[in-house]
């Protein structure tokens, strides 16, 4: 890892990504698994270009799994408690 | 300086820490209720309550005089996690109502004289309550128009659209309601509820969630609000839905007549 400022930002990332996946609705999907193996395997990466599009990559994960969460819950009130116009 | 024509917008936004969306809901054994030891979250119709309060604020131009957004809840010690989703989520202060552990869940009746004895007692001038139209967990979807009533103030309930005129001191809010919708002009102070369609609440992100623990909630106790929420209903009897039967396959017309001929349907002429 190349800096402090840079294992600031990963940990960061880190932090919200497994924030995030206490929440994830299939039971059978280890995301903090995933999330864990992924950053130990990245974790030697001194090339700042590699660093930076591992954690756009993060960036682009988490934005992923918030929409997923979002439209979810739109999904299941829209179903349960919207009167569609007959 | 000259004296700018808008003034201070305060909003209250109650919320309610409710059986979360996502959780699978079973009948307790004693079957009055459903299993309580699941996941809750916040009711998501108050996060679309909280999420307008906030994009009022945003809003409204540069340079106009600020707003402040205060979230309310009423139930057990717990309930203040609610409390702070609503502030990572731009609410400025919070009220906890606390109720003990064991004491059954407020009725809108209860909760909306709790709201009005908050408005009336603790906080300065309220111009706008913003209520989600109904909790998930018990459909209920009164208390809004409760706190309309015994506040007499002006209503605007299954919003979908709310936007404020600061100079006229009233809002014009559209309506979902049966058929289509409805256009509603109602002065200030207001009461509106929530609909779906209302916005899309935002995400409370960590830092944001770090910066909420640094904002004031307090606590009160029913007592010193001169509030009850002794129940009015009783809860007699709670079952599931009877469960679903498959269908069958009849092989011809013949033997659909004759399979409706024994399940009691005679024929209209």
């Amino acid at each position: 890892m190349a800096g402090p400022s840079t294992r600031l930002r990963v940990i960061k990332l880190y932090k919200e990504l497994h924030r995030l996946g206490r929440e994830y609705p299939d039971e059978n999907y280890d995301f903090n698994g995933k999330l864990r193996r992924m950053f130990e395997k990245n974790r030697n990466l001194t090339d700042p270009e590699e660093i930076e599009k591992a954690l756009k990559l993060g960036e682009y994960i988490k934005n992923e799994t918030l929409a997923l969460y979002s439209l979810r819950k739109y999904r299941h009130l829209k179903r349960n408690y919207v009167i569609a116009p007959s | 300086m000259r004296p700018s024509t808008t003034r201070l917008l305060n909003i209250l936004v109650p919320v309610k820490r409710a059986v979360d969306y996502a959780v699978k809901i079973r009948v307790n054994p004693q079957q009055t209720g459903v299993d309580l030891n699941v996941k809750h979250s916040m009711n998501p119709f108050d996060e679309i309550a909280i999420e307008e309060a906030v994009r009022i604020r945003e809003r409204l131009p540069k340079g106009s005089e600020p707003v402040t957004i205060t979230a309310l809840t009423i139930g057990p010690p717990k309930s203040v996690e609610t409390l702070r989703t609503a502030l990572a989520m731009g609410a400025d202060a919070a009220f906890h109502i606390e109720l003990p552990e064991t004491a059954p869940a407020p009725e809108p009746l209860g909760v909306a004289k709790a709201v009005q004895a908050i408005i009336e007692k603790q906080l300065n001038s309220v111009d706008m309550v913003i209520l989600g139209k109904q909790s998930i967990d018990d459909d209920l979807g009164q208390t809004g128009q409760m706190l309309a009533g015994l506040l007499d103030w002006g209503q605007a309930t299954y919003a979908s659209k709310v936007d404020l005129d600061l100079e006229q001191k009233n809002a014009v809010i559209t309506r979902e309601i049966d058929g289509g919708l409805e256009q509603v002009c109602v002065k200030f102070p207001l009461i509106v509820t929530t609909d779906l369609r209302l916005n899309e609440p935002r995400y409370a992100s960590l830092p944001n969630i770090m910066k909420a623990k640094k904002k004031a909630v307090t606590k009160l106790t029913p007592a010193d609000l001169g509030v009850s929420f002794k129940p009015q209903m009783e809860v007699i009897k709670v079952t599931e839905p009877p469960k679903r039967v498959g269908g069958t396959k009849v092989e011809s017309v013949d033997e659909l007549v004759e399979k409706l001929k024994a399940a009691g349907f005679t024929a209209v002429s």
